[in-house]
C-alpha cells in the first residue's frame, strides 16, 4: 500500500524524524489558512502517487497570499499521469544548502533490510545508481539486531556526508528504519534528504509502502492510501477479499492463485484476446467468494465474456461450481447476456463440473484445457459461437 | 529417492483442528503420508480422527518425534509456529498459510539463519511438497501426479499442478513437486531446490516454473549454469502484467524493467534453459527432452 507524500512525512514525525510543517488541504480556502499557519513562503504540492509532479506543474513556491491561490486553483484537480490531485500540501518552503537522498528497504535477494545513502539527492536515483555506482552507499541491515548508531554513522561517513552533519544523518538514517520496521514498511524513501543552512538535516519528501498483510497490526494506517484515486472496483475486490486489477481489454478472467491467473492472462493474450482483469479468488475460494467476484468481474462494462480457470488444491472445485451457480441465479439481464467458460480442475473437480452439468445453465461453456478454455472465450468475446454451453 | 518428503516422512501440523488443517492433513494421511501428530494450543490431549493433537511442538517432538511440520495456522500465529517447530528439532517447516507480514517473514528467515541452520523451510504461500507415491505434505491434488523423473519446482500452487498435470497426460510422472511460495521471503529459493533435485537419483529432468517480481529467477539461472548438469525446463507467467501493479502474490510486482517476465526468460534461455511461453508448450518441451513424443504445443 502506497501512501501520499503527507502521510509518509506525518508517519517519518511520529518517529523523530524531522520534517518541515505542514497542512494537507482539499481547497483554495482551507490553503490560505494553511499558509497563514506555517508562514511564508510556502510550497504548494499536489499529493498523487505518482512521480513527476514537478515537471507537471504540481509543486509550486508561493511567496504570498495572491500567488497561493493562484498556485493552489491551479494545481487541485490537476490531472498528473491519470491521477486527479484531490489533496495539497502546504508546507514552509525550506532553505536547502545540500540534496541527500536516504531509503530503508526489502532486498529480497539477499533477504535482509538494505539501508542506501547518497549524498547526490534531489535528482532520479536510478540514474546515480547507474552513472555513478559509488556514490550511492548500500549496506544490509541484520534484521535480529536493527540499524545501530555506530553503523548509521558509518554510512553517513561512507557516503561522503558532510562532517559537520554526519550525526544528523545518522539520526535520520536510524529513525527512517524505525519507521520501516515499526510500521511494517516494505519501503521508506527520502528524496530529497535536505541539510538548511543551519545544518539541521530534514525529510523534504517521502515515499512509504505499507505492507498489506501486516495492517492488522497498525489500525492507525488502515485509513492511508490514496483512496480518492483507487478504482472503485479495486476498491470493492478489496472490501471482498479478492485480488483484482483492472485491465483494458474485454475479456474478465477470475482464477484461483496468482501464478495461474497471470498464466491465464498470459494465454488469452496468445489466443489473441484482451484480458479485461486480472482476479485471483485466492486459496479456499468459497462460493459466497465466488459469487462476489462474478459481480466484481461483470461491473465493468467493457467485459464481453468471462473466462473461470481452476485448477483446486486448496479450493475446492464444487464450492466454485456452487458459487457461480448462485451468481447466475442473481444476474440481471446484461449478466445473463455474458458468456462463460469453465474450466476445472483439482480437488473435488468431478463434483464441481456435475453440478454445472445438472444447473444447465444457459449461457456456461465447458472447456477441457487451459488453451482450449482461452480460445473459446475469446471466440465468444468477438461474438463467433464457441459450441453449445454445458 | 525423490527429495524433502518421502516413506521416511513424520508430519506434524500447526492448525490442525482448524477447517482448512483438518481436510488436507487428513487428505495427506489418506494419501499414505505417516501423519504422526498436531499441535493446537489449548487442544491437547484431543485427536483428529485418531491423530493426536498435542498444546506444543515441544510436546509433540517428545511424544512422537516428527521429522516434517506443516503450518496451517492464521498468517498472525505463523512466524511462531514455524520458530517453535524449528527449536523443537523439526528439521522440515512446510508453510501454507498465505498473507504472512513481509517483516515476520524475514525475522523467521534469519532466525533460522542463524539459530536453527538444521531445519529447512519451504514456503510460506506454498502449496507443500509432493513425492508421488510415497507422501504428500500440503494442499497439492495429488491424484494429478504419478511417480517419475520429472522434478518440478514453482513459486506459484496453480500453475504447479497445471504443468504437472500436462506432464503427466503425456505419460511422464514427478519424483517431487515442491513449491516455493510467491511471497517477498520464502524459506527456500529455486536454487535450495535445483541442488536437491541434481543430487536426486530418481530426478532426470527439472522443471522450474517462475513469475514476475524478485530476482529468484535469474538467480536460478547462473546457479543452473554452473552446477546443475541435468536438463532444466521453465516457465514464466506474467508476460501481460501491466508494470507497477501488483498481481496477487507479494512477490509478483513488476517496477522498472528488472522483474518482467521477458527478463526472466531472456536471463534463463542465455543460460540454455528451454523456455515454454505457455504451461502446455513447458510440458510439451519437457516431454521432447525426455525423449517422449513430441507433444504439440496448441
Amino acid at each position: 500500500m502506497d501512501l501520499l507524500e503527507y502521510q509518509g512525512k506525518q508517519l517519518f514525525a511520529r518517529h523523530g524524524l524531522r520534517v518541515s510543517s505542514g497542512k494537507a488541504v482539499d481547497s483554495v480556502e482551507a490553503a490560505v489558512a494553511a499558509a497563514a499557519e506555517v508562514g511564508y513562503p510556502v510550497v504548494v504540492k499536489a499529493q498523487v502517487l505518482i512521480g513527476g509532479r514537478g515537471k507537471a506543474g504540481g509543486v509550486k513556491l508561493a511567496s504570498g497570499e495572491s500567488e497561493l491561490r493562484e498556485h493552489a486553483r491551479n494545481i487541485l484537480g490537476m490531472d498528473i499521469k491519470g491521477h486527479t490531485v484531490h489533496t495539497v500540501w502546504i508546507e514552509h518552503a525550506s532553505d536547502i544548502a545540500a540534496e541527500y537522498y536516504a531509503s530503508v528497504l526489502l532486498d529480497r535477494a539477499a533477504k535482509k533490510p538494505l539501508v542506501m545513502f547518497s549524498v547526490e539527492g534531489g535528482v532520479d536515483i536510478e540514474e546515480v545508481a547507474e552513472k555513478t555506482p559509488e556514490k550511492l552507499i548500500r549496506a544490509h541491515v541484520d534484521p535480529l539486531e536493527g540499524l545501530t548508531r555506530e553503523q548509521a554513522l558509518q554510512i553517513a561517513r561512507d557516503g561522503g556526508a558532510d562532517a559537520d552533519v554526519v550525526e544528523g544523518v545518522a539520526d535520520a538514517l536510524v529513525a527512517l528504519y524505525e519507521v520501516w520496521l515499526q510500521e511494517d514498511a516494505t519501503l521508506a524513501e527520502i528524496n530529497p534528504l535536505i541539510v538548511t543552512p543551519d545544518r539541521e538535516v530534514r525529510a523534504l519528501d517521502s515515499k512509504v509502502s505499507l505492507d498489506g498483510n501486516a495492517l492488522y497490526r497498525h489500525p492507525e494506517n488502515q485509513s492511508l492510501s490514496d483512496s480518492e484515486n483507487e478504482d472503485p472496483l479495486e476498491r470493492r475486490a478489496k472490501e471482498e477479499g479478492v485480488q483484482y486489477v483492472k485491465l483494458d481489454g474485454d475479456i474478465g478472467i477470475l482464477g484461483n492463485g496468482a501464478g495461474l491467473v497471470m498464466s491465464t492472462l498470459d494465454v488469452v493474450a496468445q489466443a489473441g484476446g484482451r484480458p479485461a482483469n486480472f482476479l485471483d479468488a485466492g486459496g479456499g475460494s468459497n462460493a459466497e467468494k465466488i459469487r462476489g467476484a462474478v459481480e466484481l468481474i461483470l461491473a465493468n462494462d467493457a467485459v464481453k465474456a468471462v473466462l473461470f480457470n481452476i485448477f483446486g488444491g486448496i479450493t475446492r472445485g464444487d464450492e466454485v461450481a456452487e458459487g457461480l451457480i448462485a451468481a447466475f441465479g442473481e444476474l440481471d439481464e446484461h449478466g445473463k447476456s455474458i458468456p462463460f467458460v469453465v474450466r476445472l480442475d483439482g480437488t473435488n473437480d468431478e463434483q464441481g463440473r456435475k453440478l454445472l452439468r445438472e444447473a444447465a445453465l444457459p449461457n456456461v461453456y465447458p472447456a477441457a484445457t487451459m488453451n482450449e478454455a482461452a480460445e473459446k472465450v475469446v471466440a465468444l468475446a468477438s461474438g463467433r459461437a464457441a459450441g453449445a454451453p454445458a | 529417492m525423490s527429495v524433502l518428503v518421502d516413506e521416511s516422512t513424520r508430519l506434524c501440523v500447526a492448525g490442525i483442528t482448524g477447517r482448512e488443517g483438518s481436510f488436507h492433513t487428513l487428505n495427506n494421511r489418506r494419501y499414505g503420508t505417516n501423519v504422526v501428530g498436531g499441535v493446537t494450543p489449548g487442544k491437547g490431549g484431543q485427536d483428529v480422527e485418531g491423530i493426536p493433537v498435542f498444546d506444543s511442538w515441544e510436546q509433540a517432538a517428545a511424544e512422537v518425534q516428527p521429522n516434517t511440520a506443516m503450518i496451517f495456522v492464521p498468517p498472525r500465529f505463523a512466524a511462531d509456529a514455524i520458530l517453535e517447530a524449528a527449536a523443537a528439532g523439526v528439521a522440515l517447516v512446510v508453510t501454507i498459510t498465505e498473507g504472512i507480514p513481509a517483516h515476520d517473514e524475514l525475522r523467521v528467515y534469519n532466525t533460522l539463519v542463524r539459530d536453527f541452520p538444521g531445519t529447512r523451510l519451504i514456503g510460506p504461500n506454498c502449496p507443500g511438497v509432493l513425492s508421488p507415491g510415497k507422501a504428500n505434505v500440503g494442499i497439492i491434488p495429488a491424484a494429478f501426479f504419478k511417480r517419475g523423473n520429472v522434478g518440478v519446482v514453482s513459486r506459484s500452487g496453480t500453475l504447479t499442478y497445471q504443468i504437472g498435470n500436462e506432464i503427466a497426460q503425456a505419460g511422464f510422472g514427478c519424483s517431487s513437486i515442491v513449491g516455493i511460495g510467491g511471497d517477498p521471503v520464502p524459506g527456500s529459493s529455486f536454487v535450495d531446490i535445483l541442488e536437491l533435485f541434481e543430487a536426486d537419483d530418481e530426478t532426470e529432468l527439472v522443471v522450474l516454473s517462475g513469475e514476475i517480481g524478485g530476482s529468484a529467477e535469474e538467480e536460478a539461472a547462473d546457479y543452473i549454469a554452473q552446477h546443475v548438469s541435468k536438463p532444466v525446463v521453465a516457465y514464466i507467467a506474467g508476460f501481460t502484467a501491466p508494470a507497477g501493479k501488483q498481481m496477487g502474490h507479494a512477490g509478483a510486482i513488476v517496477s522498472g524493467s528488472s522483474g518482467t517476465a521477458a527478463a526472466k526468460a531472456q536471463a534463463l534461455e542465455a543460460k540454455g534453459v528451454r523456455v515454454g511461453r505457455t504451461p502446455t508448450e513447458t510440458a510439451a518441451i519437457a516431454v521432447e527432452v525426455l525423449g517422449g513424443a513430441s507433444v504439440s504445443a496448441a
